[in-house]
């Protein structure tokens, strides 16, 4: 898995509220049996008018934002469905971190496994790093610390500890979790006495 | 003697299956049960295949195909090549794996979410994952049921456990009696439009009062599935004598042996007498009128006697903006009547409605009466085959028929268009299903969800009418 430190990169701003995976990636490019090739098609109604013509100045493909790694957006962010092609499209579009007032839970867990940061910060908090992202400001994120750092202003962040240490380390999480093998083969054989309907 | 602190079902499931405690509400949690289909699949056995590694327990998978199925000429070739490989791949990965498969033409075939609980393989107290948003569905029976992504696919199947942080415990508790003409789907926008799209995000809701007592399991199913439209990965109903008379008998279910042991067992796991929530939500179900969604997302509903609301009726700014978006997407001018505009297709069906109560219920609307003619397409998508059989043998196929609408095989189709059933630009559709997000039906689609009763009194009058009064 891919690891998450720190990185300080300039920001797109998409605060809009309620970005459901489907807005992220449409089930229609679902059908690929692959890991990649999402990207092109993230946030197709964004970037594209129905005749499939790039939409001027979305904040996915103009240039003053080209190189920004961090993604500012909006509440419930990542709404809907537990397709992980959302991450993998998110991430094939360059970003390795994203800031919103708060994520849906599936979503979150599912950037995790893919080295992208989801950063929940209060509503100001994120208004202000909009306002940032506008003005094209650096924005540093740094895990170890659980802090935003933009100018002089500074914001932490609460971080699930397993998830914090599962993207330092950028761990291979089922070869961690066999190591424990003997546990869950033991739990097995107490519930087989507990529960045998289930065996 | 002091007394054991009370338990909710939830901490009672959860503390049964923990592996490992590792400390801050984090655990290494065993998994029961897993249901496998196409989409979010094949990148998880590619998973296992590179690192060599072998599934933990097989026997803890039902594998099926639903969301990209055909629903009518299964015996041409799949229009779609993408759709084709990715349920070829499944084949492929079921046999090498030798798990159990339901292939498409098989009658139990279906919709997860279905098939689960019609084989007996949902179960009270089991943790029950899939790659699949609408697990929750599976709550209904007392599991902690609950979606996951492609990589926790594979660690399920790998390792049989996840490692999982504990969420808090809400519940909404739904007093007095649901009016006739509104049902389980009612009750579920109801909460959705309360609590908002993010209110559960963090918790496991589990639903109580007389409402949800009444409920049929089909009902139960219904409002457990939409947990997640209201942000919460799980919802949890009490099992009672329903959920048991449900499962007695069931191909997967406890054998008549241990069927009885099974019962003792399950009937402890309801939460405890002075159990604490961490959020408690009242809901009166006898104000609950049959609703309608008016924009882009589950949250924005409102009584089918109701207006599309004005963007200034909201406080904030961020959902001022939010509102404007939906109705400029919609087509809809702030204080149109719901009643008002022609709908232009209809479909009954999804996870969250194809079952054989629902299909009951849509069929009691539109008896001896004819869809309407500025109807482009009025189709029913049974959850499975056997939900299919049991209509047909009940004759509610030819009163679908009869009316114009189609009868169609069993999978997800329209809920989210994965296959050929798709609505155009601009259409409005009365849909059973749980989204109404931007194109989710197909590219401009504009989708309101309603229960299976309202979208068949849509299709008849072609437009929104109050079944109470139809």
């Amino acid at each position: 898995m891919e690891k998450f430190t720190q990185i300080t990169s300039i920001a797109a701003p998409f605060p809009r509220v309620n970005v459901d995976t489907d807005i992220i990636i449409p089930a229609k490019h679902l059908k690929s049996i692959k890991r990649t090739g999402f990207g092109e098609h993230a946030f197709e109604t964004i970037r594209f008018d129905a005749q499939g013509n790039p939409i001027e100045d979305n904040v996915f493909d103009c240039e003053r934002y080209k190189d920004a790694s961090i993604l500012i957006a909006g509440d419930n962010f990542g709404c809907g469905s537990s397709r992980e092609h959302a991450p993998w499209a998110i991430h094939e579009l360059g970003f390795r971190c994203i800031i919103a007032p708060s994520f849906a839970d599936i979503f979150a867990g599912n950037c995790v496994k893919n080295g992208i940061l989801t950063v929940a910060l209060p509503q100001e908090d994120v208004d202000a790093l909009v306002l940032a992202a506008e003005a094209g400001h650096d924005i540093c994120v740094d895990l170890n610390e659980q802090t935003v750092t933009c100018g002089n202003a500074q914001y932490e962040f609460d971080f699930n500890p397993a998830h914090k240490e599962m993207l330092l380390d950028g761990l291979d999480e089922v070869g961690q979790t066999l190591q424990s093998k003997p546990a869950i083969d033991a739990y097995e054989d107490k519930q087989k006495l507990m529960t045998p309907w289930l065996f | 003697m002091s007394q054991a602190t009370p338990k909710t079902m939830y901490d009672k499931i959860w503390s049964n299956h923990i592996v490992e405690d590792r400390g801050n509400d984090v655990a290494l949690l065993y998994i029961d049960r897993h249901l496998v289909h196409e989409v979010t699949s094949p990148q998880a056995f590619d998973g296992l295949r590179a690192a060599g590694r072998k599934i933990h327990r097989p026997e803890s998978i039902i594998a099926v195909p639903d969301h990209n199925v055909p629903t009518k000429n299964r015996d041409l070739p799949n229009p779609d090549p993408m759709s084709e490989a990715q349920l070829t791949a499944l084949e492929a990965n079921v046999n090498e794996f030798g798990l159990d498969y339901i292939p498409m033409e098989d009658d139990r075939q279906g919709i997860v979410h279905v098939i689960g609980p019609e084989q007996g393989f949902t179960q009270p107290g089991v943790t029950l994952v899939c790659g699949d948003s609408h697990t929750s569905t599976h709550g209904a029976f007392g599991a902690l049921a609950f979606g996951i992504g492609t990589s926790e696919v594979e660690h399920v199947m790998a390792t049989q456990t996840l490692q999982l942080k504990k969420s808090k415990n809400m519940r909404i508790t739904v007093t007095g009696e649901l009016p006739v003409g509104c049902s389980a789907k009612d009750v579920a926008l109801a909460i959705i439009g309360t609590i908002g799209t993010g209110g559960g995000t963090g918790y496991v809701i589990e639903y109580a009062g007389p409402v949800i007592e009444a409920l049929s399991m089909e009902g139960r199913m219904t409002l457990c599935n939409m947990s997640i439209e209201a942000g919460a990965r799980a919802g949890l109903v009490a099992p009672d004598r329903k959920t048991f008379d449900y499962l007695r008998g069931r191909p997967y279910a406890p054998k008549a042996g241990q069927f009885e042991s099974a019962v003792t067992f399950w009937a402890a796991l309801a939460s405890d007498e002075g159990a604490m929530f961490d959020k408690e939500i009242m809901i009166d179900g006898s104000e609950i009128a049959p609703l309608v969604t008016w924009g882009t997302s589950p949250e924005d509903v409102v009584a089918v006697t109701g207006r599309v609301p004005d963007p200034k009726e909201f406080v904030e700014a961020s959902k001022q903006e939010a509102v404007e978006k939906s109705l400029t997407y919609m087509g809809y001018a702030a204080g149109t009547s719901m009643t008002e505009f022609p709908i232009d297709r209809v479909f009954i069906g999804s996870c969250t409605n194809s079952r054989i109560e629902d299909m009951r219920e849509a069929a009691s609307v539109i008896k001896g009466r004819k869809v309407a003619s500025n109807i482009i397409e009025a189709m029913v998508v049974p959850g499975s085959g056997l939900v299919k059989l049991q209509a047909e043998e009940e004759g509610l196929d030819k009163i679908f028929l009869e009316a114009g609408f189609e009868w169609r095989d069993p999978g997800c189709s329209m809920c989210l268009a994965m296959n050929p059933d798709k609505a155009g630009p601009g259409e409005h559709v009365a849909s059973t299903s749980n989204r109404n997000f931007v194109g989710r039906q197909g590219p401009g689609s504009r989708t309101h969800l309603v229960s299976p009763a309202m979208a068949a009194a849509a299709a008849i009058a072609g437009h929104f009418v109050d079944v109470r009064t139809f």
